[in-house]
């Protein structure tokens, strides 16, 4: 038994809520999860097969592989490439395509491309190899910027100069935010992303609450985290509550972790980003502070201008605001595939399109 | 028995060199020498003891199952076993799949310079060891040398005969609807035990390889009915690899139930740290039995009875739906698909 | 990336200047960076990500989501 994980796996207290979920709902609500862990979750336990008809989940884009810009990847390629130097990133980044290579096809012709758990690994492997340039693919939501601003504060500490971190990290409200003032927009409640709320607490969602008035639910990652918080955010929209309530009791405070926002603080600032599939969005993302410039592996390494575009058949903006489905495009199944991807929602096994693509098999 | 790092009850052979050497390869004296202390001891027998270039052996007429692995883990050394004994219990595994009778392995090593003599005299005691139990004669084999650099430590290649009863047919195109899917214990084990062992001393589990001969179940089971569908060893890509070449060779779907498939907790927890899933790690002491459901129970019973066995359950069903795919049904009940991992997860496993 | 797991502290050390933990996942223990829980004691739960603790898991807030739980089974048996 692995105590905080198993009790949230229950099945006897998941049907339990599922039945609660059914006996509440009284007219057809779409719901939105913003966060990868929650998608692969539920597409994992199949809870969007055991809903109530009347509740559609859209998956949003809370998947930091799947928004990364094509642009991010060509520019790590580069990087990496370069004799001297080591890349590091997490796992899941290795196999994303950029414009026509990823880091593993690279790796396999020699460059030095290593994955890693955490960016402290990454260096301690600058440490270890005070001749040759580490570089941190620096990728994430909030839930990842603490751990990535550390290793930026510590090489400044220690005075390490063979480190840096190629940033692309983004901000759930500011997303979530411009998924809600666009015409189209379905969603009429949201499932906050647990850990990044972890990190930042809630008090930011509340004005977005009340302003758009959709519930917002704080949500953890297991099944029964993900039902639970399912049913709060039917119960608020039954009965026109337009706030936030907070199902992840045991992680999340409303005012969040303080020693790590402030860490965050001094080590990066907002700067407008460009999530893929979507667009820019303003203020939605982080940038290393010019204090610590000299670990800006963009700025050191003057791949700042590398621009890359993205495919013109893709249509995850759309998808992932949940207005289409992915079989209503022209290139899913046949150019767009898990093995060849042209977009966000079919890169990572938990994009919308990936996941459609796979179950569409049991149809 | 299995590897015991610290077993100093056999010493090592005193020879000229305490490690390794290009000339040991070359096929000279030195060679004659390493052939000599190193190998004839662990590994001798009538046939083997001739020294000819080949074994020559008689064999019943009928049909014979041959089979050949290279084993390449890295580390050579894991919790719960070692090169050496993996490459014996695996390619006596792959023999017997087919329903044969494992007799005769071949052994090809190849050394790096440099290769203490001390590692090599451990490995050769876990293969003596794991051969006797299996029931198998090394009686041929072959020693090259490399230069140090141009491969990890060793490589080992073996080759397994065996031979098949007549009235036994086992192929991965036989499964019908009906059958039902048999796994002998618990998942996992063996690619995690790889795994945890690379990932550096922060890092610690007890998790342990589950490196085993599974010719002698095999041999009760067919006692209990020779009309075994399918047999396969889950190794690399795990049980969902193997149940979905299943899957496609039969044409038919494949169905299995989340809660059956048996795992030990320190196993599962070393999965859940690492964000990997269970059904796609490399198993080395289990196999999958699809069988007809009249003697499911009777052969889950008679699995359960042997050695590596004890933790054996029916974890799903052979199905007319879904041709060529395998599903699971999940806790919660809903339908998952099992794809094949689409790549390499872990490198370098066995 | 989006891994996080609940661990226990085993015991608490130095690594180069930052505070550090020994945590242990029911059997699998791996070593992870707390200067963002800096008041966590040994045998309290946190959640890790990517090789850093994020929180303090909170026993009695875990304990009102069980009863909670508890209080729907009877809601739906009503």
């Amino acid at each position: 038994m692995i105590k905080y994980l198993d009790e949230f796996r229950d099945p006897v207290v998941a049907k339990r809520i599922l039945e609660a979920i059914k006996n509440t709902v009284t007219q057809p609500w779409v719901i939105m999860e913003i966060c990868g862990g929650q998608t692969h979750s539920i597409i994992r336990n199949g809870i969007d097969q055991l809903l109530p008809k009347d509740i559609e989940l859209v998956h949003g884009p809370g998947c930091p592989v799947c928004v990364t810009p094509i642009e991010v990847i060509d520019r790590a390629l580069t990087l990496a490439s370069k004799p001297n130097v080591i890349f590091t990133s997490f796992g899941d980044m290795l196999r994303v395509p950029g414009s026509d290579n990823d880091l593993l096809m690279i790796k396999s012709t020699g460059a030095d491309v290593r994955s890693v758990y955490s960016p402290l690994e990454s260096l301690n492997i600058a440490r270890k190899n005070p001749s040759k340039e580490v570089i941190f693919l620096a990728v994430g939501f909030e839930t990842t910027a603490p751990g990535n601003a550390m290793a930026i504060h510590q090489a400044s500490k220690e005075g390490i100069t063979n480190f840096s971190e190629l940033v692309s990290h983004v901000l759930v409200p500011p997303a979530m935010e411009s998924l809600l003032s666009s015409p189209a927009n379905r969603v009429q409640a949201y499932l906050a992303a647990g850990h990044v709320c972890a990190v930042m607490g809630w008090q930011e969602y509340e004005p977005i609450a009340e302003k758009y008035r959709v519930p917002i639910v704080p949500t953890g990652f297991e099944p029964v985290d993900v039902l639970e918080g399912i049913l709060m955010a039917v119960e608020m929209l039954e009965r026109k509550d337009y706030t936030v309530k907070n199902q992840y009791l045991r992680t999340v405070m409303r005012q969040g972790n303080i020693t790590a926002q402030k860490i965050i603080q001094d080590v990066f600032e907002v700067t407008n980003q460009t999530w893929r599939g979507i667009g820019n969005i303003a203020s939605s993302g982080l940038k290393i502070r010019d204090k610590y410039h000299h670990y800006d592996a963009a700025k050191k390494f003057s791949v700042e201008d590398i621009h890359s575009q993205e495919s013109e058949l893709c249509m995850s903006g759309v998808i992932l605001q949940g207005v289409k489905k992915p079989n209503q495009c022209p290139a899913f199944g046949n150019e767009c595939i898990p093995m060849h991807p042209l977009g966000a929602t079919m890169v990572s096994n938990e994009g919308a399109c990936a996941a459609y693509f796979k179950y569409q098999r049991l149809k | 028995m299995k590897n015991n790092m610290n077993d100093f009850s056999c010493p090592v052979p005193i020879l000229e060199h305490d490690t390794i050497q290009l000339a040991h390869g070359a096929g000279g004296q030195l060679s004659s020498k390493l052939i000599e202390t190193m190998f004839l001891p662990r590994f001798g027998n009538k046939i083997l003891n001739d020294l000819e270039d080949q074994a020559v052996v008689s064999l019943n007429t009928g049909k014979l199952a041959i089979s050949t692995d290279s084993f390449v883990v890295d580390p050579i050394f894991f919790p719960g076993g070692n090169i050496g004994e993996l490459a014996v219990n695996g390619t006596v595994n792959d023999v017997a799949m087919s329903g044969a009778k494992p007799l005769y392995l071949s052994v090809g090593f190849i050394l790096e310079e440099g290769l203490p003599m001390e590692i090599l005299h451990r490995i050769l005691l876990s293969m003596e060891v794991a051969a006797k139990k299996a029931g198998v004669i090394i009686i041929t084999g072959d020693t090259k040398v490399v230069n140090h650099g141009s491969c990890d430590q060793l490589f080992i290649n073996t080759t397994g005969i065996g031979q098949v009863p007549d009235n036994v047919h086992i192929s991965a195109s036989s499964l019908k609807p009906g059958d039902k899917i048999i796994l002998s214990g618990t998942v996992a084990d063996h690619g995690m035990a790889v795994m945890t062992s690379r990932e550096g001393l922060s890092f610690q589990s007890r998790v342990n390889s589950d490196t085993a001969a599974l010719n002698h179940m095999i041999s009760k089971m067919i006692e209990i009915s020779p009309h075994i569908h399918a047999l396969r060893d889950p190794t690399r890509g795990g049980v969902a690899t193997t149940l979905n070449e299943f899957a496609k060779s039969s044409n038919i779907g494949i169905r299995i139930v989340e809660e059956s498939i048996p795992i030990l907790p320190d196993t599962r927890a070393a999965c859940e740290v690492l964000g990997i899933d269970p059904l796609n790690v490399a198993n080395e002491g289990k196999l999958i039995a699809a069988v007809p459901g009249e003697i499911a129970s009777d052969m889950l019973k008679a699995i359960k009875c042997c050695e590596y066995g004890n933790n054996a359950e029916i974890i799903g069903e052979v199905i007319d739906d879904h041709s060529g795919i395998v599903t699971m049904k999940t806790a919660l009940g809903a339908l998952r698909i099992i794809d094949m991992p689409l790549g390499e997860q872990l490198p370098r496993i066995c | 990336m989006c891994l996080a797991m609940p661990g226990k502290v085993i015991n608490i050390f130095d690594e180069n200047g930052l505070k550090m933990a020994n945590i242990d996942y029911s059997g699998t223990i791996n070593k992870a960076c707390i200067e963002y829980v800096p008041e966590i004691t040994v045998g309290e739960y946190t959640i890790i990500h990517a090789g850093f603790a994020i929180s303090v898991i909170n026993e009695d807030e875990a304990m009102k989501s069980f009863e909670a739980w508890q209080e729907l089974e009877k809601r739906i048996n009503d």
